[in-house]
């Protein structure tokens, strides 16, 4: 079953709030995508819990619902050029 | 534990590099477990491939095991690395070459 990018993006959010999330319909049939998720929460987790912090945030849906999700996870840094 | 998560125990730990994926590493039924095979080869390490399309116990008892609801997964000497971006992530700065290097 097929999910909007807006549905992933308001899921994420909705369980890290400060989330940036950018959001790639990888094969436009709304069940392949690609999301970057950038959060100051993720600062000292590795990278399997920043991912499972998302899986969590969908709830189950990924691998089941949602077949594939290609994820990357980053924390905010700070500006360079200042 | 039951059954299948004693089978996956004895996989992970009997083998130094273990992937779980769908189809073998000659033919991947998946795109993700097959660019998981490609950075595997990309290194030259010899792995193990487990297929969990052969075995509904362990398709379903892999995603318990380390709380990861996606195949592939990759174990290096017993521990849960992670799915085919985290591979993907690591093997572009390095990190998995070091991984595998030290660890095998």
């Amino acid at each position: 079953m097929p999910m909007a990018a807006s549905e992933i993006e308001r899921l994420i959010k909705a369980s890290i709030p400060d989330a940036e999330v950018t959001i790639r319909d990888l094969a436009g049939d709304g069940d392949h995508y690609a999301a970057r998720v950038v959060s100051r929460s993720f600062e000292g987790m590795s990278r399997i819990r920043q991912h499972q912090a998302i899986y969590a945030a969908l709830g189950g849906r990924v691998g089941g619902e949602l077949h594939a999700l290609q994820l990357e996870t980053a924390v905010p840094q700070p500006e360079i050029n200042q | 534990m039951s059954d299948a998560q004693n089978s996956i125990d004895e996989l992970v730990k009997n083998n130094d590099v273990v992937l779980f994926m769908k189809g073998t590493a000659l033919f991947p039924q998946c795109g993700f477990s097959s660019r998981a095979v490609a950075i595997l080869d990309r290194l030259g390490v010899s792995y193990e491939t487990v297929d969990v399309l052969q075995d509904p116990e362990i398709r379903q008892g892999i995603k318990q095991y380390s709380d990861w609801p996606t195949v592939p997964q990759l174990y290096v000497k017993g521990e849960f690395v992670g799915g085919s971006d985290i591979m993907m992530e690591m093997f572009e700065s390095g990190e998995l070459q070091q991984l595998i290097g030290a660890k095998v």
